[in-house]
């Protein structure tokens, strides 16, 4: 073994210093920019205890805690096994109708949750057209059983349906990017289709599957549309209420603060159940694993498996809304709706963009130059996920008010004034990546685990500097997950409501404030216009998206076919994990 | 090499798509941050600007979240005028010192001493009434009489309110704790939600579909819900509405009238334009703006002499509360946690 990066790889210190100095400042200074509103929210827990709002609180605590808790519980079981058990179906078998399942099992993301919630609301409440067809039918009188939409069997039923093609999504491109040749020789080995699901594909999809739940549980924790619209009490409507209905900030900073424990225990547990194993892909070409043929009974049970959770979640609240706005939508729609959608897209494109540097900047650095200050920089960045928007915004508003304050008198001699600081378009982009940088951020970092160190001392041996294997190694390794972190972000950026509400400029609207306009006046009739507009909106990435995934696995290893060669012969690997 | 693209992408939209700041302001410029979202008001901002010259911009949103954002730009605010959809978010701003006194005399005799703040902080424009909807099937009129009987026990398991988050509701047992009391109220909390036939969801407009369903056969609403239903071109909607009948309660001659919340404005503390500002809110008391309230979204003139068209709903001799708005909003927050301790969720 003369390969002449040997020597170096041992002492690797040497090779990075200087990206270890710059590196980790570039993550603790996002981290510092990116958690800004957060941290601002967390520290007026300091503020001393007082006023109408504490008794308040004292008495609804309880009932918080344990909504929130079940709430998580419900979401993440639900969304677990329709997610894993979708991405593992299209992925290992075949069938007829395969490829479209794959597609339609996304489009849930393409709708907001609250627009979901309206719909069941609408559909399932009491004087709604179901329970009317129901009694008509029946000849039913008061007190038949029926279960109650608005509850937190409801809240369950629709964020699960909503939100499992986060887990869907990174669990499939988990397993794509898994070699089929474990699956082969699993199946050698004696396991049955099912045995190696859970003994091989499962624990080794793990890093995919967890930071698909973990989104999910942090998008729970952040919802406030669908538990508002349920009369579900949890953290965030509690926020809300102690923040307005109090007026005390540091009410809701309190409650906010639980919030963040709760996101922190979540990703504690995940972190220490997985110990100190490491999850890479075994150096190997890959190609397409022969999937399974089903036919008859299975095919068929296969196909309607796939189409059932994409029919809750996407299919029959879209039905529902193209209803509602071709019988009475938005008297307006024709006029606005194009400068809207612009709005709406420019936005959700320019936080995707920036969101994917950033995200690779602080999960390469979590890699090249692992350090307490690195690993703290890109988990405190992932706060905002879990945090609701308008608090976010409020912790925004607070310390930019301020920084606007300061600044007012250069700005104005710039033909600016402090408000490009309170309230832009700048502002706005600022604050979706405070709350969606986690999305890109873990699919990143989900990617890049999965791709082991070996490849990259084969490429250092060969005399690849780091630049270049980030360039010619990870990044057409990394293509497809980087692809889906910026798509994930557009759409959660074109659903995004509270912040947006309150932090745009005058005179700028974007298609989720119109839905707002008309929804909280009770006009859900002319908001499904809009609301309707955003899931086409949403429709290309998501389709992208899918895209992205199933091109992954046939393009990869033809353009690192070089590197591959090199791994397969040296010996031992060099490590630097 | 995709990823310089991206970057390029990036810098690109983020300073040659995005610079588009709320740096309004000028003298010729109005801007408001309006709780009210009707397109029907659309009209009173362009008369106003026909009239004056003065151009209108708009922020809508949340009014609570408005007046934090008015709250942390502090001197820098682009804000002049803050409208909002009821008496307690005005009374909040008011509290916050985010409300500037207004001494115009067009504004003191338009509207009625209890629409407005006593010193003049700010001035409702509309009126809405917080009424008692029953099924006309199932409760005879003479059945019905007060907020307060809504606590007997004849009632049981047949009344649909609204969550008591919902400020309409704070501000309705706002008045009640003004009129009778802590424990007063606390007792009559318990008897709303022993009678409830169902828990407390949805909106008005639920509430009235709910009771033409026949899922309860009273509840609490605002009036301009009911007229919208009665006027909506969908045939569903009307139906609903004949179902329905709305009684104004407490209007005999020993009570007080019915509860009345208000729409209205303030001119910020920080406005640039406060010439500008005062000639708005005296425009929305002119008999123009009065109208487009009344015609747009069936909620009552503020301003005596001006008619709504569905003044009919009402009866021909309303009485209505004339506590000041600015004591029942101050209430809001007590009344919200007597409800929630009585089970209101």
């Amino acid at each position: 073994m003369t390969a002449p990066g040997a020597g170096r790889g041992a002492g690797s210190g040497v090779w990075f210093s200087a990206r270890q100095g710059l590196l980790p400042a570039c993550g603790a200074a996002l981290a510092v920019a990116l958690s800004l509103p957060v941290l601002t929210v967390a520290a007026t827990v300091l503020s001393p205890a007082h006023g109408e709002w504490v008794e308040f609180v004292r008495l609804v605590l309880p009932r918080y805690v344990q909504n929130t808790v079940w709430l998580l519980g419900g979401v993440g079981v639900g969304t677990l096994v329709v997610g894993v058990t979708a991405a593992w179906v299209v992925t290992a078998y075949r069938f007829p109708g395969r490829r479209l399942a794959q597609v339609v099992l996304l489009l849930p993301l393409a709708v907001p949750a609250y627009l979901v919630a309206y719909a069941y609301a609408d559909l399932l409440q009491y004087s709604g057209p179901v329970q009317s067809a129901l009694r008509a039918w029946l000849g039913l009188a008061r007190g038949y059983p029926f279960p109650e939409i608005r509850s937190l069997g409801g809240a369950v039923f629709v964020l699960t349906f909503v939100l499992y093609p986060y887990v869907y999504l990174l669990t499939r491109a988990a397993l794509l990017e898994q070699s089929p040749l474990t699956w082969e020789v699993s199946r050698t080995l004696g396991y049955g289709a099912w045995g190696t699901f859970l003994r091989v594909a499962l624990p080794v999809a793990r890093p995919g599957i967890a930071a698909g739940l973990g989104l999910v549980g942090m998008e729970v924790l952040a919802d406030f549309g669908t538990v508002k619209y349920f009369e579900l009490d949890t953290f965030a409507t509690g926020v809300y209420l102690v923040w307005f209905s109090y007026g005390s900030v540091a009410g809701a900073a309190r409650l906010a603060a639980w919030l963040v424990g709760f996101v922190l225990a979540v990703v504690a547990v995940e972190r220490l159940s997985r110990g100190r194993r490491r999850y890479h892909r075994p150096p190997g070409p890959l190609r397409e694993a022969r999937p399974m043929h089903l036919s008859g009974v299975q095919a068929a049970v296969a196909l309607v498996a796939c189409l059932l959770p994409p029919a809750v979640g996407f299919g029959i609240p879209g039905t529902y809304l193209a209803w509602m706005a071709w019988v009475g939508g938005d008297p307006l729609w024709s006029r606005a709706f194009l400068e809207l959608a612009g709005n709406t897209f420019a936005l959700a494109a320019a936080t995707a963009a920036v969101a994917v540097l950033l995200a690779a900047v602080l999960a390469y650095g979590v890699r090249l130059a692992p350090s307490p200050v690195m690993h703290l920089a890109a988990r405190v960045v992932s706060l905002g996920y879990a945090v609701p928007g308008v608090v976010v915004a409020v912790g925004i508003l607070v310390p930019f008010g301020w920084l606007a304050n300061l600044l007012d008198p250069y700005l104005r001699r710039l033909g600016l004034s402090g408000a490009a600081l309170t309230g832009s378009t700048f502002t706005l982009v600022y604050a979706y990546l405070v709350r969606f940088l986690a999305a890109a951020l873990s699919t990143v970092e989900a990617g890049l685990s999965r791709i082991g160190p070996t490849l990259e001392g084969a490429a250092r041996t060969l005399g690849h500097g780091p630049s270049s294997v980030l360039v010619r190694v990870h990044a057409p390794l990394m293509r497809g997950s980087v692809f889906t972190a910026a798509l994930l972000v557009f759409v959660d950026a074109l659903k995004e409501l509270p912040a947006t509400l309150v932090l745009r400029p005058l005179n700028f609207d974007t298609l989720a404030v119109r839905v707002y306009q008309l929804a909280s006046d009770e006009r859900l009739m002319q908001a499904s216009t809009a609301g309707l507009c955003i899931v086409a909106v949403g429709l290309l990435p998501v389709l992208l998206l899918d895209r992205a995934v199933h091109r992954s696995r046939v393009e990869a290893p033809v353009e690192i076919s070089g590197a591959h060669r090199a791994e397969v012969r040296l010996t031992p690997p060099v490590r630097f994990a | 090499m995709r990823s310089r693209l991206l970057s390029t992408l990036a810098v690109l939209v983020v300073f040659v798509v995005l610079p588009r700041s709320g740096a309004f302001g000028q003298a010729r410029e109005l801007n408001l941050y309006n709780g009210r979202h009707y397109d029907t008001d659309e009209a009173i901002y362009r008369e106003f600007t026909r009239r004056t010259g003065v151009r209108v911009n708009l922020i809508q949103g949340d009014a609570d979240q408005l007046i934090e954002r008015i709250r942390a730009e502090g001197a820098t605010s682009p804000a002049d005028v803050l409208i909002t959809v009821d008496a307690g978010r005005l009374y909040r701003a008011q509290q916050l010192g985010l409300c500037q006194r207004v001494d115009s005399p067009v504004l003191h005799t338009r509207i009625p001493a209890h629409l407005r703040d006593p010193q003049g902080h700010w001035f409702g424009f509309t009126k809405r009434y917080r009424v008692i909807a029953y099924a006309r099937a199932r409760v005879p009129r003479s059945m019905l009489s007060t907020y307060e009987d809504l606590s007997s026990s004849r009632w049981k398991g047949r009344l649909l309110v609204r969550s008591s988050s919902h400020v309409y509701n704070q501000s309705l047992v706002g008045a009640l704790l003004a009129w009778h009391g802590e424990s007063f109220v606390a007792r009559w909390a318990r008897g709303v939600v022993a009678n409830l036939g169902r828990p407390p969801q949805g909106g008005d407009l639920d509430q009235l579909r709910a009771v033409a369903a026949g899922e309860g056969d009273v509840a609490l609403v605002n009036h301009y819900y009911y007229l919208r239903l009665l006027n909506s071109p969908h045939p569903v909607d009307r139906a609903v509405a004949q179902q329905v009948g709305l009684f104004f309660p407490n209007q005999e001659p020993e009570e007080r009238g019915v509860h009345v919340n208000l729409s209205g404005a303030c001119v910020t503390s920080t406005s640039r334009n406060r010439q500008a500002a005062v000639a708005f809110l005296e425009f929305l008391s002119s008999d123009f703006a009065q109208e487009v309230f009344a015609r747009g979204n069936f909620e009552f003139p503020a301003v005596r002499g001006i008619a709504n068209p569905m003044a009919a709903v009402a009866p021909a001799t309303l009485r209505e509360d004339t506590l000041n708005a600015a004591v029942y909003a101050a209430n809001g927050g007590k009344a919200l946690q007597l409800m929630v301790a009585a089970g209101w969720r």
